[in-house]
């Protein structure tokens, strides 16, 4: 039987803006995911903890205010807890000049304003049937 | 009322559905409010009621009998830049380009409750200014004259920034009389159900501190406006313009109760309510909600409080225009999009404007980016013209009728939440939560299914892969250091039996209504409190406060 996608929906960090986060969540949701949405705010730890005992198969993560720039931190947390395989997004406001570090420390995609959410589903869709049929 | 001489209507109708293939009463389109939109608006469409003046009552036309002919528009530059030094210089660049007021952005650790030694140095002056101890304050407005210019703080619940701006008052022997300006973020409720940016304290914690605010500066800094409520965070997190001065207006029926329980007579605090909106690129529809907030505003205050002095009627807001509109792809063209949303909220009759610097989709704005966003307004207000006639587009058919129409929206919803019980009620029950979700997600649909074009992003898009966006400004990590380093230095010299003392006064404020938690915490910041020792210390007496978002 298929298995429906998990997916972790968070911000860590300082900021707070979460209506985009909230309106991916909710199509993520339309879509047939299962959809665990946090509040802002996470630390590290706690998304590796939720991560790890909700075994989601996507860490989202939503960015407006430079948050992303300790996503790298997370990537390593999650790798050192053996969640190396978990595909993590970032969304948001995402400076090019950061793209690459993002991409080299093992973001899978990053979504940037103006896309759209079935753009954003969609990709989440192929890049788990593709997973699946390995 | 002028007789309409000779009526073509029927004709214009009939030539209309001839063109369209449709009546033009059913060929409606639908504004950000849901407000449907004829093709045309003729004398029929409006009220037998003769408009009012300019300040006078319900003030439709604007607040006062002059409007710009008397006093322009503060132009208001939000700045928060990496660190206080920065902020201070950037500041002083922004009066000689002519800004007229200072405003102050503090960096996210500061509003979760944190001072910079607590987070991540990755983090420290992300979005703008540490701000943590009453040394960085005084780096902040160094040569900036305190008692000539009007300043608005980016300052939650604690109010630790105008506590320290006081004591620089008290240290360069100024009185607190002289010292003018806003508390901008005052208003807990917009940061529970919009803005999660904050911190929170439970909702019980916040309105006590709040109110000690509001008493202290009644009583000793007669020129402060120590409320300001907030529909900007609400419209950007996704309200239609109705639903946010409504929600605006109702958390002000809040605030107002609440005072007046204190034993605050109306007139005595009424006219130092403030408020602080999004101003979209829907340009009638935004001057129409600026129009109707002032009729309503008077009416509340004039029938349902009592309020006699007409500065207690007076709807005051300063204007921000809309960030969430502004976008990363073909990033100049921000620039037009801001001249938009200005010239609705100057045609609103705004007492203060914020314009956005067009590369805010993509980062902190460069300086020249801000720099034409306060020139901008110096365009509008000095080439333009539009400034020379007060409420030029007052008589139009369609925004009269418009402004008609978004009154009645917002009574509705006005009448809804009292019949919750009131906006903390509404709040508490999650129901402007849920409003504020269902409104931002239909506007996406809408975004994505290309009914509402956004050039550059759904419609007219370049290939952009090899155009040239600005350069970012980052955050210096050697700066950061340095601030961390000033701050351990602070906490080192400090006399730390006086800083326990007065957060333990604090701590006794706070189940005590004889005392004034404001009170305290300027004594807290004069001996060397810290930001975060002063939050940490009121949450632990209070308790998070969780929004209950569905």
């Amino acid at each position: 039987m298929e298995r429906q996608i998990k997916v972790l929906v968070t911000k860590i960090g300082l900021d707070g803006h979460d209506r985009g986060a909230r309106v991916v969540a909710s199509s993520f949701r339309n879509a047939g995911m299962e959809v665990i949405y946090t509040s802002p705010w996470q630390k590290i730890e706690d998304v590796v903890n939720i991560t790890l005992q909700e075994d989601v198969d996507i860490v989202a993560i939503s960015s407006l205010a430079y948050d992303h720039l300790i996503v790298p931190k997370l990537i390593e947390a999650l790798q050192s807890e053996g969640l190396g395989d978990k595909k993590v997004l970032v969304g948001g406001i995402i400076p090019r000049e950061d793209e690459e570090m993002l991409l080299n420390a093992g973001v899978k995609k990053i979504f940037h304003p103006g896309e759209t959410l079935d753009s954003i589903v969609e990709y989440v869709e192929n890049i788990m049937g593709k997973t699946s049929m390995k | 009322m002028k007789k309409i001489k000779q009526d073509n209507y029927q004709q214009w109708s009939k030539e209309y559905q001839k063109m369209r293939g449709v009546p033009a009463e059913q060929d409606l389109k639908y504004n950000l409010s849901g407000i449907p939109i004829k093709p045309i608006y003729t004398a029929h469409d409006i009220k037998e009621e003769t408009l009012s003046y300019p300040g006078e009552y319900p003030y439709t036309r604007g607040l006062y009998p002059t409007m710009y002919r008397g006093r322009g528009w503060s132009r208001r530059q939000l700045i928060g830049l990496d660190t206080p030094e920065r902020f201070n210089e950037r500041q002083r660049e922004m009066i000689k380009a002519g800004s007229n007021a200072v405003s102050l952005i503090f960096c996210n650790s500061f509003y979760r409750g944190y001072d910079a030694d607590a987070v991540d140095p990755l983090l420290v002056g992300t979005c703008g200014t540490p701000i943590n101890t009453i040394e960085d304050m005084e780096i902040a407005f160094d040569q900036i004259p305190i008692d000539k210019i009007s300043i608005a703080l980016n300052d939650p619940i604690g109010f630790t920034g105008l506590a320290m701006l006081l004591v620089i008052a008290d240290r360069r022997g100024i009185p607190y009389s002289k010292i003018t300006g806003t508390s901008n973020q005052s208003d807990f409720i917009s940061h529970f159900v919009a803005n999660h940016m904050f911190y929170r304290i439970s909702l019980e914690g916040s309105l006590k501190i709040l109110l000690d605010h509001i008493k202290y500066t009644n009583k000793y800094v007669p020129n402060w406006n120590p409320v300001s409520i907030v529909g900007q965070h609400m419209q950007q997190a996704g309200a239609t313009p109705a639903q946010a001065l409504a929600f605006t207006i109702s958390t002000g029926i809040t605030y107002i109760e609440e005072t007046l329980k204190q034993g605050l007579l109306i007139d005595t605090f009424a006219p130092r309510f403030t408020f602080f909106y999004d101003i979209s690129i829907s340009m009638f529809e935004e001057i129409a909600k600026f129009r109707a907030g002032r009729r309503i505003w008077a009416k509340l205050l004039k029938e349902r409080f009592g309020a006699k002095d007409p500065r207690s009627l007076r709807f005051k807001f300063h204007g921000q225009t809309s960030g969430a509109e502004l976008t990363r792809q073909q990033p100049l063209n921000n620039i037009v999009r801001v001249t938009i949303q200005a010239m609705a909220g100057i045609l609103g009759g705004a007492q203060s404007l914020h314009t956005d610097s067009y590369d805010e989709a993509l980062g902190t704005p460069i300086e020249e980016a801000a720099r034409i966003a306060i020139n901008t307004q110096n365009i509008l207000a000095e080439e333009s013209g539009i400034a020379d006639v007060i409420d030029p587009i007052g008589g139009s058919y369609y925004l009269e009728r418009l402004t008609d129409q978004m009154e009645e929206e917002v009574w509705g919803y006005i009448q809804k939440i009292d019949e919750m019980g009131g906006m903390l009620e509404a709040v508490r029950k999650g129901y402007v939560q849920k409003v504020i979700g269902e409104s931002a997600e239909k506007y996406q649909r809408q975004v994505d299914s290309n009914q509402k074009v956004i050039v550059g992003v759904n419609k007219y898009q370049i290939d952009e892969s090899e155009d040239k966006r600005p350069n970012l400004t980052r955050v210096d990590q050697k700066l950061v250091q340095k601030h961390l380093k000033r701050l351990e230095n602070f906490k080192n010299r400090r006399d730390k039996s006086k800083v326990d003392e007065a957060l333990s006064r604090i701590v006794s404020a706070t189940n005590n209504d004889e005392l004034n938690i404001f009170e305290e915490t300027i004594l807290a910041v004069s001996v060397g409190c810290t930001h975060g020792e002063i939050i940490e210390t009121l949450r632990k007496c209070y308790g998070f406060g969780h929004p209950n978002i569905v």
